[in-house]
């Protein structure tokens, strides 16, 4: 954008609803996340933290000093299940926004193949994205899996309420698959957490609710020119193409493009 | 008091400190030998005394086990069995049922908190109550399903073998009580003697398969029974013919926890390294360009009307 003339330019209500442009310095702001969903992801952000640390704590005897995080090992006992049943919750709405726009297709097969180049910032080659890429989807079904398994095995092993349901072979295999569900989860999280840190202009997507036209073009760009622009060439025969990637419209705060 | 007697603490739960080994005392046992059981209940009567445990009365289950099971306040509990042998006749097979003493113990190795088990150089296993947390992981880990989780203050509790006799030269109020010598106490290597005598006058009785347990799946255990059918131990109330911690709480408590951290960590540092090989995947100007271009100019092309309006919208 060497010379610019603003008066050559639509104004927000002219473009795209989910699109903004916010400063006039050759760059586009375009909605990713409305308030509700940013909301529901860091409650489920922070009761997946407090699971880890308490659960860590139960789980080596290096890591017990994380209890104290609790009032203690009784506390984190008696916590650990109960944050629990809300992440449960919190992540099935997650899951209920989300689920439509993860349905694994041939886009992720061909990016999978392009992982070795991903990793190196490489994206030449690189098919064209909707709103996630196959790794995105992954942790989504990844999550999914292990916290349902770790609900149901969670349950069995909560001695205080459902002890006297289920023999204690049975419980051994929950606490088994509670724990190595758990590992793999906060393995992925770990992924998960380091992707936000490694490409850049992701955190925003979920902090601001926005991210950059720049950053959905070199991620998402089927997802920019589909949904964020609303082509209609685009969009033709797309199921749920009035708004698909917001499932459950929340509270934007934008006017809505007429 | 937990740590009143800690210089005698050769193992302690979801610890991995080098204990203190300044000691090393003689291994204690008590050895019930099932043969010279009248089933008087007088072992559960000095238990109660001795430990000052109450359990509140139940209703009859139509046997002479009684309580019905073991609990927070039974640690020790007769278990009747009416067997029919081969032969067509009735054997009464009574076993006093309570915590083993594993060697190898389950309880401790499944234990998240440190220092709510402990085993002492003599081979008694304790529970330390004030560090226990309630997450009753020690059932699941026993191979014998002792312990009991009272659900008044979720703590776990068992048989302690009468610690606090024997920290002073006492026997178990149990053995102290047992008007057959039924149950006998010592060292664990004169009990080992004491069975085989017991077991060789059993032989000589017609009793051909009479015999120690001792079960070396956990180690061997501290409190061990003559049986007249050592060959079938399951008569007695199902004890366990091959005890062992079972194989998913040691993947469990070995593999896991080893592997797990180790993967944990892994992805953590690998993470890093990752960023500091390749670096950050970020977005240049040129892609700002495009999408700016991709909203104003390519999409609708008689916008018209917002030209010449400078001022930016506010939304």
């Amino acid at each position: 954008m060497s010379v610019l003339h603003t008066d050559e330019l639509k104004r927000d209500e002219q473009i795209p609803r989910h699109v903004h442009d916010a400063d006039r310095k050759g760059r586009v702001y375009v909605d990713r996340y409305n308030t509700t969903q940013r909301i529901n992801h860091w409650i489920t952000a922070a009761l997946f933290t407090l699971l880890t640390l308490s659960g860590l704590s139960l789980f080596h005897p290096s890591l017990f000093f994380l209890s104290n995080l609790f009032g203690g090992g009784q506390d984190t006992r008696a916590y650990h299940p109960w944050f629990g049943v809300f992440l449960i919750v919190s992540f099935a709405m997650l899951f209920v926004r989300f689920v439509k726009l993860n349905v694994p297709n041939r886009d992720d097969v061909r990016w999978m193949r392009k992982l070795g180049n991903i990793v190196q910032n490489k994206h030449a080659g690189l098919p064209e994205l909707g709103k996630y890429n196959a790794g995105q989807k992954m942790v989504f079904w990844g999550q999914s899996a292990l916290i349902s398994v770790m609900f149901v095995s969670g349950i069995v092993i909560w001695d205080q309420y459902f002890g006297k349901y289920t023999s204690i072979d049975i419980k051994r295999y929950a606490l088994a698959a509670h724990s190595m569900a758990a590992l793999i989860a906060i393995l992925i999280i770990i992924v998960h957490i380091y992707a936000g840190i490694w490409i850049k202009g992701t955190t925003r997507a979920m902090i601001r609710g926005s991210v950059t036209g720049g950053w959905a073009y070199r991620h998402h760009r089927k997802w920019l020119r589909k949904v964020a622009l609303g082509r209609e060439e685009a969009r033709a025969g797309e199921p749920g193409a009035n708004d698909p990637h917001s499932p459950m419209p929340g509270p934007v705060s934008h006017g809505p493009a007429e | 008091m937990a740590d009143y007697q800690s210089l005698d603490i050769i193992r302690r739960s979801a610890s991995t400190e080098q204990p203190p080994r300044v000691r090393g005392g003689q291994e204690v046992a008590k050895l019930i030998d099932v043969s010279r059981c009248i089933g008087c209940k007088a072992c559960q009567a000095a238990c109660m005394e001795w430990n000052d445990l109450r359990q509140p009365v139940q209703t009859c289950q139509g046997n002479y086990t009684n309580p019905e099971d073991l609990s927070p306040s039974v640690w020790t509990l007769m278990r009747f069995t009416e067997y029919e042998n081969p032969d067509g006749n009735l054997e009464w097979l009574i076993r006093k049922d309570g915590c083993m003493h594993c060697s190898d113990p389950g309880c401790l190795k499944a234990c998240p908190s440190p220092g709510a088990i402990v085993q002492y150089e003599n081979g008694i296993v304790d529970f330390i109550s004030e560090n226990c947390i309630g997450c009753t992981y020690c059932v699941k880990g026993c191979p014998f399903n002792i312990p009991r989780i009272n659900p008044v203050d979720r703590k776990v509790y068992k048989c302690t073998l009468c610690v606090d006799r024997v920290a002073v030269g006492q026997a178990p109020a149990c053995a102290k009580a047992c008007p057959t010598a039924c149950i006998m106490f010592g060292t664990k290597a004169d009990m080992i003697v004491q069975a085989e005598s017991r077991i060789a006058d059993l032989n000589s009785r017609g009793f051909d398969k009479a015999g120690l347990y001792n079960p070396p799946g956990v180690g061997g255990t501290h409190v061990m029974y003559v049986l007249h059918h050592a060959d079938n131990p399951r008569l007695y109330a199902n004890l366990p013919q091959n005890p062992r911690i079972s194989p998913i709480v040691a993947l469990w408590k070995g593999g896991f926890k080893v592997v797990g951290l180790a993967g944990l960590a892994l992805a953590a540092v690998g993470s890093f390294f990752h960023y500091v090989a390749a670096g950050p995947d970020e977005t240049d100007s040129n892609d700002e360009t495009v999408a700016f271009d991709m909203a104003h100019f390519e999409d609708d092309r008689n916008a018209s009307e917002g030209r010449g309006n400078d001022v930016r919208p506010s939304h």
